[in-house]
C-alpha cells in the first residue's frame, strides 16, 4: 500500500504523535484543564499551544507557542497552567515560550475545529494566507457569506456575516 | 562568517523592537477614534502584532544584555535619543488616510525584511521573523485594499490619500540604509541588507498605487536620522505619553 490518505493535518499528527507515546500522559490529560481565557470552549492542546510536556528527574518541562506576537492571553495561559499543576501536586516545573516554529491554525486538533464550531466560531479553514472566500456559517452551515472585517474581537479572528440566516459570527483565522 | 559581538546583536534587537514600538503606539492611537467599529478594532489588533513584536526584539536584547533589565526597562526607561526607530514609524498619526498610506509603506518593507530576517544564521532573530511574518501577510493585505478603496473613493479620499503619499514618501529613503552595525551584522549573515530590499519594494508600492490611481511622488527629498538617535519633535512628546505611567510607578506590575 503506496498511498495513504491522512485525515488531519501533517503538522497536527506531529503533536499528536509527541502526546500518545510520552512517558508522562497523565500531564497532558491534566493540562487539558487549561482553556484559552478568550475562547473557553478550547484548551491549550484543541488550540495548539501546548506543544511539549517532558519531565526530567522530579521537574516538569511544558513547552507552549504563543499564537499572536501580543496576544495577551499567553500571560493567563502561563498562570492557568502553574496553578492546575501546583494544585495537583507538582511543585517543581517550568513554562517555556517556544516562538520557533511558529504557531499555525494547522495544529488545532479536529476535536478543537467542531468545538469552535459549536461554539459560534467559524474553524480555519485550509487555504493561502487566510483568504478564503466561501467560509461555512456556524449557526446554518451556509456558505453563502461575506467578510465584514479582517479582525475581529481578538487578534485571532475575522469578522463574518451570513447572507442566509443574516447572523454575523467570528472566522477564526487560518495563519 | 565575520566574527560579531554580542554588543551588536543587542543593540540590532534594540532597534527592531523601537520600530515596532513605536509604529505600533503610534497605530493603538486609533483606540475609539476609528471611522468605524470594525475598524477601530482591526487598527488595535494591528497596533497589539506590532507591539508583541517589540516585546520579542525587546526580550531578547534584555536576555543578550544580561544586566538585570527586562523588556520593559527598554520599552520606558530609555528616552527619544536613545531610539533608534526609523522616523517614518515615529510621524504623527494623521487623518485616516496618512495612517492607512503608511500602513502600506511600511508592511511592504517589513514583508520584504522580515522574509530576509528569516534567513538569519541568529536562531533568534529567525524566529522572531518568521512568527511576525505571518502577521504582516494580514496586514499587507489590509492595508493595501485600504489604500485602492481610498484612491479609487471619492475625491476626498483620493486627495487625502495622495497628500499622505506627498508627505511621507521622503521618509521611506531611511528604510534602504545601512549603517556600521547593519553592515557588519549583514556581512555576518545574520543581519539584513537592506538596501538589497529597495527594488522590490519600489515595484511593488508603485503597481499597489497605479491600481489606486494615486500618484508616486519623485525623489525629491529624504529626511534621516533615525538609526543615529536624531529624531522629529513628535518622538519625545510620543515617548512622553507612552512612558509616564511606567516612570510614575517604576516596577509596578499588574
Amino acid at each position: 500500500m503506496t498511498d495513504i490518505i491522512p485525515l488531519v493535518s501533517a503538522a497536527y499528527s506531529d503533536r499528536l504523535s509527541r502526546r500518545t507515546e510520552s512517558a508522562i500522559p497523565e500531564v497532558w490529560n491534566l493540562l487539558d484543564e487549561v482553556k484559552d481565557p478568550e475562547i473557553p470552549a478550547l484548551s491549550i492542546w484543541d488550540l495548539g499551544v501546548l506543544n511539549g510536556v517532558e519531565q526530567q528527574d522530579d521537574e516538569i518541562f511544558i513547552s507552549i507557542t504563543p499564537t499572536y506576537s501580543g496576544c495577551p492571553a499567553m500571560g493567563t495561559i502561563s498562570d492557568d497552567i502553574g496553578r492546575v499543576l501546583s494544585q495537583s501536586g507538582y511543585s517543581r516545573f517550568s513554562i517555556k515560550l517556544l516562538l520557533a516554529p511558529a504557531w499555525t491554525t494547522d495544529w488545532m486538533s479536529p476535536e478543537g475545529r467542531i468545538k469552535l464550531r459549536e461554539y459560534g466560531i467559524a474553524p480555519p479553514e485550509n487555504c493561502q494566507q487566510g483568504a478564503c472566500q466561501k467560509i461555512a456559517c456556524p449557526h446554518c452551515g451556509s456558505t453563502n457569506t461575506e467578510t465584514i472585517s479582517e479582525f475581529g474581537s481578538t487578534a485571532c479572528k475575522a469578522l463574518h456575516r451570513c447572507q442566509d440566516c443574516d447572523e454575523p459570527f467570528d472566522y477564526f483565522k487560518s495563519i | 562568517m565575520a566574527e560579531v559581538n554580542k554588543q551588536a546583536i543587542q543593540d540590532y534587537a534594540t532597534r527592531l523592537g523601537d520600530d515596532a514600538v513605536v509604529i505600533g503606539h503610534r497605530v493603538s492611537e486609533w483606540c475609539s477614534k476609528g471611522p468605524f467599529l470594525e475598524e477601530d478594532l482591526a487598527l488595535q489588533n494591528v497596533a497589539l502584532d506590532f507591539i508583541g513584536r517589540a516585546r520579542m526584539f525587546y526580550s531578547y536584547a534584555a536576555e543578550l544584555a544580561n544586566d538585570g533589565r527586562k523588556e520593559d526597562d527598554f520599552a520606558y526607561m530609555r528616552d527619544h535619543r536613545e531610539y533608534q526607530n526609523l522616523l517614518l514609524m515615529e510621524l504623527p498619526r494623521g487623518d485616516f488616510a496618512y495612517t492607512m498610506v503608511r500602513q502600506l509603506l511600511v508592511d511592504v518593507f517589513n514583508l520584504y525584511y522580515l522574509e530576509q530576517l528569516q534567513q538569519s544564521s541568529d536562531e533568534t532573530l529567525s524566529a522572531i521573523a518568521g512568527k511576525a511574518i505571518k502577521e504582516t501577510r494580514y496586514h499587507l493585505r489590509r492595508s493595501s485594499e485600504w489604500v485602492l478603496r481610498l484612491g479609487l473613493g471619492t475625491e476626498e479620499s483620493k486627495k487625502r490619500a495622495q497628500t499622505a503619499l506627498d508627505d511621507l514618501w521622503g521618509f521611506t529613503h531611511e528604510m534602504f540604509d545601512l549603517d556600521a552595525l547593519e553592515q557588519q551584522l549583514a556581512d555576518a549573515g545574520i543581519g539584513v541588507d537592506n538596501t538589497s530590499l529597495q527594488a522590490a519594494w519600489t515595484t511593488q508600492v508603485k503597481s499597489i498605487l497605479e491600481e489606486a490611481t494615486l500618484i508616486p511622488p519623485e525623489d525629491e527629498w529624504k529626511v534621516k536620522g533615525g538609526r543615529e538617535g536624531y529624531h522629529t519633535e513628535f518622538l519625545g512628546q510620543m515617548l512622553n505619553e507612552m512612558q509616564c505611567v511606567h516612570r510614575a510607578n517604576p516596577g509596578l506590575e499588574w
